[in-house]
Formats: C-alpha cells, sequence, structure tokens
C-alpha cells in the first residue's frame, strides 16, 4: 500500500493507478475528523458509511479496469446548502432541519459522476448570511489555526474541513466573499468563478444574481482540477454561461511574464497592517517574476458593501418566503395559516437571516424602491462599468481578501456592521459578476494565515489561475 | 330578451355611462409546464404532475418553456399586438398554494403589447398587453361555506395546476355595455382555440375573467373601478357587470363614493361583494427575477409564427357567409365557425352543392362532428341538390341526413330510394289534396272564407295520406293557390 497523497490530484492518480484504494484514503480522512472535528466543529453531518460505499464502488470499479474519473476517490466537503439526494441539506437552519432533498445539485452530480466522494455536508452561517460560521443553528466553527478563532464565513465549514485535512476538497458558495475570505482566514485556496460559469441548480438560494459555488483547495492545482469539474454549462440553470470553461490546469506553469497586475489606487482603506504587507510583498513577487505592476482606478469599489446590503437581502427576502411550514421543514402550528406562518419562520430562522429579511422586504417596498433597491442597482452597473474600464489597463487586480487575519470568536458577533465590512474587498465582485479568488500567501498577527485575492474579468479565469499558480511558487521557495 | 335587457340596465344607469376592461387570463396548451417538465395536464390524480421547481423546493431554478413562448406569441399576432424583447418579474405574495411565495410574472416589460380586437358589432376594443406568467395551486377548503377559506377547518392543496403556463390578456377599458363584454369574451375564446394557443373552458378554469367596472357622466372623468372577480361563465359575466353598475350608480345618485376594491361575484344572490379594498392590497415588491434572463424573440422566429397563424374566425365567418348567404353574424356562421366545420361548408359549395342549404344542415345535424365530419362532403352537395330540385320534401331531407351522419350509407339517392321517398313528386301531392279537400267540404269552405287555421285539417289529411312523407309547407302552398 502506497502512502496517500495529500492533495486531490495526487490522491485521484494514485486511486486511478492502484497504487492506493479509495477506501484507505476514506479511512485516513474519516480518521481525522474522528480526531479533531469534536474541536473544530467543520461538519453538520458526516456521512461515513455512504462514503465507505461509494469508496468500495469506486475501487470495484478500478479493480475491473474501469476509470472512475479525475477525481476518483477524492474525498469532499459539501456546505450544507447545496442539494444532496436523500442527505439532510440543512443551511444551517432551524426551518430546514430534517429536510431531505428529492434531488441532487448539479454541483453534487458532476463531483460524484467524477468520482468524488462526498464525506460530510459543512457548518455554515444560516443561509450564507454572514461572514464567521457563528449564526449557525447548530453552533459556531472554529478556525483549525487558533480553534478560539472564526474560520470566517458563511462557508467556514468547508475551509474549515480542508485547512484541517478532513477532506482535500471542500465545496462552498460565495455570494458577497463566503468562499474567498473564509480561505483566508484558514490559509487554503478559495475560488469565485465568473457568475454563471458554475451551475446554482441545487444551491439553495441567498441572493441569486450573486451566488456563486467553489472549491476549496489547499493547492491552486486541486482547484483547477474541481472547477474543471464543475464548471460548465448547465441547462438546469438559465443564467448559466453557455460558452465551455477554460481549461485551467495547462496553464498553471506559463508563469506571469508580461502579463499586467493592477494595483488599485483608489481601494477602500481599514485593512490591517500585516494583511498590507502581505499584499505588498504579493505584488513584489510578481514583479520579480517578470509581471508589469500598474495603477488602476476602481471608484464605485467603495459602494460596493452598500449596495450589496440593499441587494442581497432584497433578493433573500424572495428567496427564503418559501419557507412557510406548508410543504417541507419546520412547522410550527397555530389557530390560523398566517399565524402558523408567523410562528414557524419566527421559530425558524435566527436573528441575521430575520435582520436581512426585513432589510430586503423594506428595500423592494413601494414608494421605497428607488431611494433604495432601485439606486442599488445603478452602483452595482457603476462597479461593473468601472471594472471593465480596469480591465482595459490590467490582466490581473490584486487587493487584500480580508481586511484582517481570523478574529476571535464573538468579537463581532454584537455588531453587524462591522461584521459586514470583513466582505469590503471580495463584495464588488460578487455585484459586477467577475471572477476572484484567495491565495494563502504567508501569515500576519499571531502567526494566522493571510490571502491575497486575485481578481480578473468576465471569463478571465485561466489568467486569474496563472496568477495564483506564480503566487504559490513564490510562497515555496519562500518557505525552507 | 338580450335587447330587453341592455333596454333595462341603461334606464337603471339613469344616463352613467358603462366603462369596461377584462383581464383574461388562459392557459396555454403546452406539453409540460412554464418552467418545468412536468405535465401541463387537467385532471389528473392530485399531486402527480410536480417536480422540484413545481413545488419550489429550495435549489430549484425555472427554465423557460420555448412552447409556451411560441404559443403566447401566437396569442399577441392574432390580437394584433407587437411582440417585443421581454422580461420576468416576482410578483412577492404569500399564500399556501402558492410554492415559492412568489409568483414568476411580467411587469414592466411584457412579450406582447398594443393590439386590438374587433367585436361583431365593429366595436374595436384595444388590447393593452397579454403577457407571461405562471399559475398557481389549487386549493380546495374543506368545511367553510361554498369552498372559500374563512370558516374552513382545513385545506387540501394540489400543485398539479402550479406552474401551468398562463397569458393574461388585459384589454383597454372600451367596452360599454355588458353584451359587449360577454362578446369580447366569446370572440377571444373563439381566436384562442382557433390558433390551438388553448382550449379556453371557463367551466374548467383554463378561461378565467375577471372585469373592471366603473359608471361615470359622459364628458367627465372616468369614475372609480372595482375589479370583480369569480366569474365562471359568460353569463355570470354580464350579470355580474349589470349588477355592479348599478350598485355604483345608486350609490353615485345617494352622494356617496365609489371605493376602489376587489368584489367577489356571488352566483347564487345575484351580488357582488367585498373581497378587499384598496388599502388591503398587497405590496408585491415586483423585482427582476434573477433565475431567468431577458427573453428576445428574434425576428425571424416572430415572422414564422405570425406566418404559421391559421385564419382567424372574424375572417372564416366572412367567407363563409359571403358563400352562403347569411349574415355573418347569423347563429349558423357563429356556430359553426366555432366547431371548425366551415371548412366543410365551403367544401359542400366546391363539390356542386348548396352552400345555404349545407350550412343549415350542418349547423343542425353536425353538433358531434367536430371540425372534421365523417360524412364526405359529395353526399351533402347530392343531398342539398336533390332538395334543390324538389325531389326531397324537408321532413325526408332531414330523415336522409340522420341515416348519412349515423354512418348508414353515403349517397343520398340510395337512401331516399330505400326509404321509397321518389314516390312523393308533385302530381301525387295534387292528388292527396284533392281527396283531402273531398274528404272535408266543410273545412274547406272555412278556409276558402278566410278562417286560415281550418287548413290545419285539410293539411293533416293529407300528411296522414302520404304516411308523413310530404312536405309541409307545400301542401298549405298548394291549398292556399286553390283558395285564390
Amino acid at each position: 500500500m502506497g502512502i496517500i497523497p495529500t492533495t486531490a490530484a495526487g490522491i485521484a492518480d494514485a486511486v486511478r493507478d492502484g497504487s492506493v484504494t479509495a477506501s484507505d484514503v476514506v479511512e485516513r480522512h474519516l480518521a481525522a475528523i474522528e480526531a479533531r472535528e469534536h474541536e473544530i466543529h467543520a461538519f453538520n453531518l458526516v456521512g461515513a458509511d455512504a462514503a465507505r460505499t461509494a469508496a468500495a464502488a469506486i475501487d470495484a470499479a478500478v479493480a475491473a479496469g474501469d476509470d472512475p474519473g479525475p477525481l476518483a476517490g477524492v474525498p469532499v466537503a459539501l456546505k450544507d446548502n447545496m442539494c444532496t439526494r436523500g442527505v439532510e441539506t440543512t443551511c444551517s437552519s432551524k426551518i430546514l432541519a430534517g429536510w431531505r432533498p428529492p434531488y441532487d445539485a448539479t454541483v453534487v452530480e458532476r463531483l460524484t459522476a467524477a468520482g468524488a466522494v462526498v464525506i460530510g455536508k459543512t457548518n455554515l452561517d444560516e443561509f450564507a448570511m454572514g461572514s464567521s460560521t457563528e449564526n449557525s443553528a447548530f453552533g459556531p466553527t472554529r478556525n483549525p489555526h487558533d480553534i478560539s478563532r472564526v474560520p470566517g464565513g458563511s462557508s467556514g465549514g468547508s475551509a474549515a474541513a480542508v485547512a484541517a485535512g478532513f477532506a482535500p476538497l471542500g465545496f462552498g458558495s460565495d455570494t458577497g466573499g463566503s468562499i474567498r475570505q473564509p480561505a483566508a482566514l484558514c490559509g487554503v485556496v478559495g475560488v469565485k468563478t465568473t457568475y454563471g460559469a458554475v451551475s446554482r441548480y441545487g444551491l439553495v438560494a441567498f441572493a441569486s444574481s450573486l451566488d456563486q459555488i467553489g472549491p476549496f483547495s489547499t493547492t491552486v492545482d486541486d482547484a483547477a482540477l474541481a472547477l474543471e469539474v464543475i464548471a460548465g454549462h448547465d441547462p438546469m440553470d438559465s443564467t448559466s454561461i453557455p460558452e465551455p470553461f477554460p481549461r485551467l490546469r495547462e496553464v498553471l506553469d506559463r508563469g506571469v511574464e508580461g502579463l499586467r497586475v493592477g494595483r488599485i489606487t483608489d481601494l477602500p482603506t481599514g485593512a490591517d497592517p500585516d494583511v498590507i504587507e502581505r499584499l505588498e510583498a504579493a505584488f513584489d513577487a510578481l514583479g520579480a517574476a517578470g509581471a508589469k505592476i500598474v495603477d488602476v482606478e476602481v471608484p464605485a469599489f467603495t459602494y460596493g458593501l452598500t449596495a450589496y446590503y440593499l441587494i442581497a437581502p432584497a433578493e433573500a427576502s424572495s428567496n427564503l418566503a418559501r419557507y412557510d411550514g406548508v410543504r417541507y421543514g419546520l412547522r410550527v402550528d397555530a389557530p390560523d395559516t398566517n399565524a402558523m406562518y408567523m410562528a414557524t419562520r419566527h421559530e425558524g430562522f435566527g436573528a441575521e437571516v430575520k435582520r436581512r429579511i426585513m432589510l430586503g422586504t423594506y428595500a423592494l417596498s413601494a414608494g421605497y424602491y428607488d431611494a433604495y433597491y432601485g439606486k442599488a442597482l445603478r452602483v452595482r452597473r457603476l462597479i461593473s462599468d468601472d471594472f471593465a474600464r480596469a480591465y482595459e489597463h490590467a490582466d490581473v487586480l490584486l487587493t487584500p481578501t480580508s481586511p484582517t487575519v481570523a478574529f476571535p470568536i464573538g468579537a463581532k458577533t454584537d455588531n453587524p456592521l462591522a461584521m459586514y465590512l470583513c466582505d469590503t474587498y471580495t463584495i464588488p465582485s460578487n455585484l459586477s459578476g467577475h471572477p476572484g479568488m484567495s491565495v494563502p500567501f504567508g501569515t500576519g498577527a499571531d502567526d494566522l494565515p493571510v490571502g491575497v485575492q486575485v481578481l480578473a474579468s468576465t471569463c478571465g479565469e485561466a489568467t486569474m489561475f496563472q496568477v495564483a499558480a506564480e503566487l504559490e511558487r513564490a510562497m515555496e521557495s519562500a518557505t525552507p | 330578451m338580450t335587447a330587453a335587457t341592455t333596454t333595462a340596465t341603461e334606464d337603471a344607469l339613469r344616463g352613467y355611462e358603462l366603462i369596461v376592461g377584462l383581464e383574461v387570463h388562459v392557459e396555454l396548451a403546452t406539453v409540460t409546464k412554464l418552467f418545468s417538465a412536468s405535465p401541463n395536464r387537467f385532471g389528473d390524480e392530485p399531486n402527480t404532475n410536480i417536480d422540484p421547481v413545481t413545488l419550489g423546493l429550495p435549489g430549484a431554478l425555472p427554465v423557460l418553456n420555448r412552447q409556451a413562448v411560441e404559443l403566447a406569441m401566437r396569442i399577441g399576432l392574432a390580437l394584433n399586438c407587437t411582440v417585443k424583447s421581454c422580461t420576468f418579474h416576482r410578483k412577492n405574495y404569500f399564500y399556501p398554494d402558492m410554492p415559492k411565495a412568489y409568483q414568476i410574472s411580467q411587469y414592466d416589460e411584457p412579450l406582447n403589447v398594443d393590439g386590438w380586437l374587433v367585436l361583431a358589432d365593429g366595436t374595436r376594443v384595444g388590447i393593452e398587453r397579454a403577457h407571461l406568467e405562471e399559475d398557481t395551486g389549487k386549493s380546495t377548503h374543506v368545511g367553510g361555506s361554498g369552498g372559500r377559506i374563512h370558516g374552513s377547518g382545513h385545506s387540501l392543496i394540489d400543485f398539479n395546476r402550479a406552474g401551468v403556463p398562463l397569458v393574461e390578456i388585459v384589454s383597454r377599458p372600451d367596452i360599454r355595455t355588458s353584451e359587449q363584454a360577454r362578446e369580447y369574451v366569446n370572440e377571444l375564446r373563439a381566436i384562442l382555440v382557433a390558433i390551438g394557443a388553448s382550449d379556453a373552458k371557463m367551466e374548467e378554469g383554463s378561461m378565467r375573467v375577471d372585469a373592471n367596472v366603473s359608471v361615470h357622466q359622459p364628458g367627465t372623468p372616468l369614475g372609480t373601478r372595482c375589479e370583480i372577480k369569480n366569474l365562471n361563465s359568460v353569463r355570470s359575466l354580464g350579470r355580474a357587470i349589470e349588477y355592479e353598475a348599478r350598485r355604483q350608480v345608486v350609490l353615485l345618485e345617494a352622494g356617496e363614493t365609489v371605493r376602489q376594491e376587489t368584489r367577489h361575484w356571488d352566483e347564487t344572490d345575484g351580488r357582488t361583494h367585498t373581497l378587499r379594498s384598496k388599502e388591503d392590497a398587497d405590496d408585491y415588491r415586483y423585482f427582476l427575477e434573477p433565475d431567468l434572463v431577458p427573453l428576445d424573440p428574434d425576428p425571424a422566429w416572430i415572422e414564422r409564427v405570425r406566418s404559421a397563424l391559421p385564419m382567424l374566425p372574424a375572417e372564416r365567418r366572412q367567407l363563409l357567409a359571403a358563400a352562403t348567404g347569411a349574415a355573418a353574424n347569423s347563429e349558423a356562421v357563429m356556430v359553426v365557425v366555432d366547431r371548425g366545420q366551415d371548412p366543410y361548408v365551403l367544401a359542400v359549395g366546391d363539390a356542386g352543392g348548396d352552400p345555404a342549404r349545407a350550412l343549415v344542415h350542418v349547423k343542425e345535424a353536425f353538433a358531434e362532428q367536430g371540425a372534421e365530419p365523417v360524412v364526405p362532403a359529395a353526399a351533402i352537395a347530392k343531398l342539398t341538390q336533390m332538395e334543390v330540385a324538389g325531389a326531397l320534401t324537408s321532413t325526408q331531407v332531414k330523415q336522409v341526413l340522420a341515416d348519412l351522419v349515423a354512418g348508414e350509407g353515403d349517397d343520398p339517392e340510395a337512401i331516399a330510394a330505400a326509404k321509397g321517398f321518389e314516390a312523393v313528386d308533385t302530381t301525387a301531392l295534387e292528388a292527396m289534396v284533392d281527396e283531402a279537400i273531398a274528404a272535408q267540404p266543410d273545412a274547406w269552405e272555412k278556409y276558402r272564407a278566410g278562417e286560415d287555421k281550418a287548413v290545419g285539417a285539410l293539411v293533416g289529411a293529407v300528411m296522414k295520406a302520404s304516411k308523413n312523407q310530404a312536405d309541409g309547407k307545400a301542401v298549405t302552398a298548394i291549398l292556399r293557390s286553390r283558395r285564390q
């Protein structure tokens, strides 16, 4: 029996050539979960039996001479807002506790068809609303680098699972930074693709025009591998991009010679000095590798947060209206239908979800629409236009992913606005639909991970990955 | 009946003018639902035509049905609308039979705009818009009075109807009488059926009509309107409009005001009742549906749909009227076109038959025959020829026609021969009239003296003598000519 590789690509290769079995891979990861999950709480559900069954089927396929696919035997951790047929999908909310979808999300279908083994469903801020995974009905997830701190959010469970070695690949959803920010805080790679690159079918909607599913991994190559499996047109999602998704793995060795890397001169301030220091080191590393550093302006960047907190809650207020106790999930009985709705929603939703439903309902209401939602849509257009102009001068843009390293649990739970500021640098690319990813780039205060965000233009994932791979190489050569 | 009702209404309106606009919802005759692959079928077991999209399950997404768009475009084009690029919005409100708590509909950018429909009396009713939207599920309230939610113990929900494609056709307030409103709905229904967009059955709910009714004194601004719901037949529509108009006139005459509200028509007491006032109306919080992309039908597609449209009922009625000499709005023409049998009547004419008589026969005897009657057109052509030649009496024609429709032979001459009908010619009839006069001289004298009803006894005697094969009208005609 060979040594079990730590990367998804390594595991898939080893399982496909028979040097390790999928069953051994799964047991190794279940053992890792057994050892540390009690202090991390990355998962809402660990599907050990189902994972063992799936791994045995992969091993049987290999033994029969079949190719189980590019993710053969790779354990994957799924954020608990992706529908899994017959397996509880809760969004970390009491209102959906116990709900078993009758269908798989497209992403889940594609992963299992590629040989991946679902090892569990991960914790999140309820309905993906939050930046710390503390807004979960099932308790917070803790950062594997320091369990007194948050892993970021809302996909904190998947980020923590990958950082803790529970799975080489995790999957999250990013509406305002919910993949990239926890990736930065947990020291892993996290990608949000161009809006429409990955199907949303079966992703429980938070803000439909912003949501994108994407991967967490320990290497840039693994993220590329994961995207090559899950991205691409899906006829079940009308907003899915019809054109083929670019091949990413083949560009990773190309280097950055001649690429233009943009520095946003009017970027909102507020990032901690240790984070800024790592950003500067990233510019230096790319410059040293032959990239040209250019200054660009994105004036509307600074209004992203405000526009986001009108648009996302507005869509959420509509998306979450279906949780009424009539057809599935929690029902709290009451004398009449309206009272039942109210009792169910009062009991089923947490405080942050209620806050956003109220914000969004207000923003869409007659008499307020133009002043709030309508104006936010105009700002959204400005942000897209500003980015488009910036990408005339730069191939990618570099920013911090998060203004800070991982913060202590409870530090921001009483101050929603402070929590919202966590996503200052990630939100604008959700509004514009552009791709962005966080790459681990050393450590900051208290030896905690810092991520650098690489942003690219529409369908510019290949260039974005080229730059991310260069940053990864720079870190490897800097680490003894 | 119609004329009397209209007059009564006009009297009751005391000089006020009635203003009506209609909102008609029709279910499209698609194979599948508007946004999912579940069958669009009426009458199946409850909750069998469902799927994650229909039930609004978390994570499910809508995908627009191309056939629904095409049928909606047909409706727009048949109603002389401009078909344009459009968007979908969410209309947000809570109701147990609406699975997502929002309805996907079209708001400020509908598919079809600015058309018209011409009524039989020549009135042109403007069509403001005809847009696509999804239907809700169907609630059955158990234990309440009259199936309403108030007072019911529990409700059952059938989601088979949820997500069925609807087109909402909104007229401009160009309708002035309840008769015109009924005509509008009948004409619209005829068009929808003719173009294959919907079966448009009000009784089954595949066509639903709401009426916006107001009254005002001519020359003054329009009055406040009330929307009337629960109109389950064209007859209810007419009754409800008349009731509502009188109600509003009475209020205004008493110095009161009409409140803008939605009212429920109660078929049993013949009145409208307040359902909800404008202040209680939901704030639907419309916003662009982020799960769908704008629909931009390309001009070539629109032209393909336009050129594939069949001839519309109004034009078909004109053609049939011209061929038969009947009026375009005569009952026979309306009925025959409605059944889709007008091409058949024209085919009888082409086969050498008499179109006017063919129209009457088809109208009377072909109710169960559908658009493609089994009786060969040549047979009806032959029958009308025999009729014109006087070879058959009208009673005999009916009997031969009945045999043709029943499938008992397709040669009218052979059928007539088998029944022994050739025997009755004019000479024989004259002889039978002579016998009748001879047998009843008193009756004949009375008739000659001008007592018209005395003819009955004589005709009756001839009919009896001919074993009912004689044509009563012909017998009367002979007697009348002898009298002079």
